[in-house]
């Protein structure tokens, strides 16, 4: 193996070295200069999602324990541009005083997690991907108790902290009997050996449960919506969008490689868990006032909308399930990006505070709009198409009932949706959150979701270079 | 490039022109040029489509362009219109144009409502010209969103609760439209060849019975809440009572028709044995819907619930035209769509401008108003008139042509529903002469009224644009008809070309 075959790891490797870097540059700031390293850390960041863009090598490393082909560089570049963006949207709030010692902590925990990430979307076996996902996770505790001056910072962190172990263990739990039975814990050589013997259906269950906890599906979601609450709103967007978007691409590439011998059997638990998802998560969302709560509960019935893709198992559906994660990310994080900008500069955080906002902050509301549009689905912008792909992956394996459960659902969410803009547009308000100027990075941010809403839906190309790399159920 | 894009891209311009006025009189001076032009284009299409059948060009569809636009699920932009949807588009051009002078005087948030208005009709011009079902659908959503802000913004009464109701009910129309286009979409062509959304190509193709007799239902049923089909109609009279003038103008005259184009468009001709087979169940409801309607306007107080329930009935007709399935009492379907698209934006119009002078919509607090408004009220009459089918005016053609066709089915299911829905002519006689008895003549009954100005330039265009459209109709139908049946023909012989399975009756 020579160092050019490190290469492969390209993302993985120069996103470490950029961990390493901040930190050291971090060391030599004084401590009036910290702030400094915002636009450092953005910029070497950037610099990094763009060489992500560039050809890369493809192949196989430590006899199969790391792959990377088109479709994990494709995710991992999208996963990319999402983290990018929140970079962008949170250097208002990074730049308070009460972050100053600690910003360089932001960039370092959030992009160990990202590595993580990137090892989970590269694994070609389970170990792998149980390093991964942790790596992905304990930082992200961190995260979640960051301002852990506030109490409710402080629980989000025990709380994720405590439940994502709970989830490793179920996990863990399923990968030791997978390899108990298979004698493997290779994906090819267990995805060949894989039957429906009633150890390995349960192995099954046990891994599919510890994923179902980190995307936060419904009964494993409770976690999701104080976590969410208590941390800060930054935070609370990576682990909306990125963790999710995340972890909903291992699952399906695990669930078509791995398990596909035995699809028949877990689209009948796909099909049952995305519908509870779905109607649990919308109903409770229904009642949200806080904004973050209710954009995490709106996301867990968005993760019922990803179990489509998964279930049509054909190659309709992972497109559609990538695409779907792409556009969420982008029309999420335009909603999160105007509740962040908001918060940081009026603290405030609640439905009501946002009457009358388009009186005083016309963009922002206008942004809201179109993210809370895209996310209901509604066209012209790229929720639509995200959607009509998701269910029309469903529809091509005949789940015609469950894409109209689906749409309904989707109908339900807009209700709620449709209240933001309400509060936004219609309602009125003596006291409105007065105009501000947010700074040109968090507007770059905004910018950013707000071309993506608009351009990914019409531009079909990329609908098409997702397709390029995609498979469907090895058969 | 095209004519037919231009209808898309012409209001697009509109918008974006829009975004750069700087006061409310260039706001409705950019969206009375832009929506000029648009109707201008419409009557070019309309010659242009005149002297292309007439220069013996035989085509279904005619315009005809195709572009891909995903090429892994064949989704194409394909756009094309056939005698139809020409007539619809210059519906909408005119409605449209109307509308934009009904609402001269919108001065809150004038750029948004002027935005928000020309949103909507772009999402109509959109669906009419559609031929791939993936892109009538995105139209179809996308005209119907703007709804929401435009009720609830600039509306009236229990506007946000109307709006929220309004959005809901369509989207969860649509919700049902969306399975059954998937399905569709899936049997589009014959195992193992290229899936397709476009409407002529899936024609081609026949879809399984059994497919049918499951998504027939989704696309009649998705598409018959928007044309207020009951049991789902209740969103339509909240919501054209709490919308504004030109919005109630433009939603009961063009985007209920969305329904009724709808349903013959995509559910009936795609799914000719299912429709045959179900029918009688639709019949039954619009029958309802028809009668219903009607009766709803009776007992109505306030003028713009008169007219919604009117338009539930009218709209239930053209429906119930539809299901008959044969080539006059469709023809009459088109007919009645237009000619009630024409009439109840013109009543919705008067409605604004009365209400806009009286402040008030409940018929026993006015009076006597043809004394002080006498153009208005003259406006009033013909409209009322033209909508209980007095020969002449548009509404009589179509309503005498659906009948006529109805009546042509020789069963007594057919006879005794055509009967039953020819009943509500009495009834829209009872409703409309006791508007116009107790509104216009009679005693004045508030001293206030008596210092009102009758109509000003702007709404005279607009009454007088949809005025002579609603004449012309009914003095001249055979051109209209005409260019409807040629291209009622082929759609009627492919509905009826299948192996007719009774129905339950």
């Amino acid at each position: 193996m020579s160092i050019y075959d490190f290469m492969t790891m390209r993302h993985e490797l120069i996103l470490t070295c950029l961990v390493l870097l901040v930190l050291i540059i971090d060391l030599n700031l004084k401590q009036s200069q910290k702030h400094r390293i915002i636009p450092i850390a953005i910029g070497l960041f950037f610099i990094h999602t763009v060489v992500g863009f560039l050809p890369a090598q493809t192949g196989v490393l430590f006899g199969g324990m790391y792959h990377t082909d088109g479709l994990t560089i494709l995710m991992k570049n999208i996963l990319n541009v999402g983290v990018l963006i929140i970079l962008f949207q949170s250097t208002t709030w990074l730049k308070k005083e009460e972050n100053g010692e600690k910003i360089s902590e932001f960039f370092i925990l959030l992009l160990s997690t990202l590595v993580g990430m990137n090892f989970m979307i590269s694994s070609g076996d389970f170990l792998m991907l149980y390093l991964g996902l942790e790596l992905a996770t304990i930082p992200m505790a961190a995260l979640a108790a960051y301002t852990h001056h506030q109490t409710r910072s402080a629980e989000a962190g025990i709380k994720l902290i405590l439940s994502s172990a709970l989830s490793s263990g179920i996990l863990l739990f399923g990968l030791s009997l997978i390899y108990g039975s298979t004698g493997s814990i290779y994906f090819d050589t267990v995805g060949a050996l894989y039957s429906n013997a009633p150890m390995q259906v349960l192995a099954f269950i046990f891994f599919f449960t510890g994923m179902a906890f980190k995307i936060s599906l419904v009964p494993f979601h409770l976690w999701t919506a104080d976590v969410y609450e208590g941390s800060p709103v930054n935070v609370t967007s990576y682990f909306s969008v990125i963790s999710k978007g995340a972890s909903a691409f291992i699952l399906i590439m695990v669930m078509y490689t791995v398990f596909h011998s035995i699809a028949y059997l877990w689209k009948d638990i796909v099909y049952l868990i995305a519908v509870m998802t779905m109607t649990i998560g919308n109903l409770f969302a229904l009642r949200q006032k806080n904004m973050k709560r209710f954009l995490a509960f709106s996301s867990i019935a968005q993760a019922g909308f990803i179990m489509l893709g998964i279930i049509g198992g054909n190659k309709i559906g992972m497109t559609a399930t990538v695409y779907f994660v792409l556009v969420y990310i982008f029309s999420n994080l335009g909603a999160f990006g105007v509740i962040s900008a908001i918060s940081a500069k009026t603290g405030k955080e609640s439905m009501d505070d946002y009457d009358g906002l388009y009186a005083t902050n016309p963009k922002l509301s206008l942004l809201m709009m179109l993210s809370v549009f895209s996310l209901a689905g509604i066209p012209p912008v790229a929720g639509f198409f995200g959607k009509f792909f998701l269910f029309t992956s469903a529809a091509s394996g005949g789940y015609y009932w469950l894409v109209f459960i689906a749409v309904l659902n989707a109908t339900i969410s807009l209700y709620y949706y449709l209240l933001v803009v309400k509060a936004m547009f219609i309602n009125k308000n003596d006291a409105p959150i007065a105009f501000f100027n947010s700074d040109t990075m968090t507007k770059i941010g905004l910018f950013a979701c707000a071309l993506g809403i608009f351009v990914i839906g019409f531009w079909s190309q990329v609908y098409e270079f997702i397709d390029a790399v995609t498979f469907a159920i090895v058969n | 490039m095209n004519i037919l894009s231009l209808f898309i891209l012409i209001p697009l311009l509109t918008i974006i022109a829009i975004m750069f006025t700087s006061n409310m009189k260039q706001t409705r001076l950019v969206s009375a040029v832009g929506m000029g032009i648009q109707l201008v284009l419409a009557g070019i299409l309309v010659y242009l489509y005149l002297a292309e059948r007439n220069a013996g060009n035989m085509d279904a569809m005619l315009f005809y362009y195709d572009a891909v636009w995903f090429p892994t699920l064949n989704i194409h932009y394909t756009i094309g219109v056939d005698g139809i949807s020409v007539a619809m588009i210059a519906l909408t051009s005119i409605v449209v144009f109307a509308g934009i002078f009904a609402s001269w005087m919108v001065d809150f948030l004038y750029r948004e409502f002027f935005i928000s208005l020309i949103l909507l009709a772009s999402g109509v011009f959109g669906f009419f010209i559609s031929l791939d079902i993936f892109t009538m659908f995105l139209f179809y959503e996308l005209a119907v969103i703007p709804m929401y802000l435009l009720i609830g913004l600039w509306g009236s009464g229990p506007k946000e609760y109307s709006a929220m109701k309004l959005t809901l009910m369509l989207m969860a129309g649509s919700a049902l439209l969306f399975v059954a286009i998937l399905g569709i979409y899936f049997y589009s062509a014959p195992e193992g060849s290229q899936l397709t959304f476009n409407l002529l190509e899936i024609a081609k193709n026949h879809i399984p019975i059994e497919m049918q007799r499951f998504l027939f239902p989704f696309a009649f049923i998705g598409f018959g809440v928007l044309g207020a089909l009951f049991p789902f109609h209740t969103w339509s009279p909240d919501g054209h009572a709490s919308a504004p003038t030109a919005v109630s103008m433009l939603h009961a005259g063009v985007l209920m028709k969305l329904g009724g184009y709808g349903v013959f468009r995509v559910a009936i001709y795609l799914m000719p044995e299912a429709a045959h087979e179900q029918a009688w169940i639709f019949l039954i409801l619009t029958g309802i819907s028809v009668v219903y309607g009607a009766f709803g306007a009776v007992v109505q107080k306030d003028l713009k619930y008169i007219n919604a329930y009117s338009s539930v009935s009218h709209c239930g007709l053209v429906l119930f035209a539809i299901l008959m399935m044969n080539q006059t009492a469709m023809n009459g379907a088109v007919i009645q769509m237009i000619s009630h698209g024409l009439m109840t934006a013109l009543f919705f119009a008067l409605i604004g401008m009365i209400y806009g002078r009286t402040h008030t919509r409940l018929i026993n607090e006015m009076g006597g108003l043809m004394k002080v408004m006498p153009f208005l009220g003259v406006v009033y009459v013909i409209a009322g008139l033209a909508s209980l089918g007095l020969p002449g005016l548009s509404g009589f053609v179509a309503e005498m042509t659906i009948f006529v066709g109805s009546f042509q089915h020789t069963d007594t299911f057919h006879r005794v529903l055509t009967i039953v829905a020819a009943s509500s002519i009495v009834i829209t006689a009872v409703y409309i002469l006791r508007v116009v008895g107790t509104l216009l003549f009679g005693p004045i009954k508030n001293d206030h009224f008596l210092h009102l100005k009758d109509a000003l330039w702007f709404e005279r265009l607009s009454t007088l644009t949809l005025l002579i459209a609603i004449a012309a109709i009914g003095m001249a139908p055979l051109w209209l008809s005409n260019m409807i049946n040629f291209s009622l023909g082929p759609i009627v012989e492919k509905i009826n070309g299948v192996a007719t399975v009774a129905g339950l009756f």
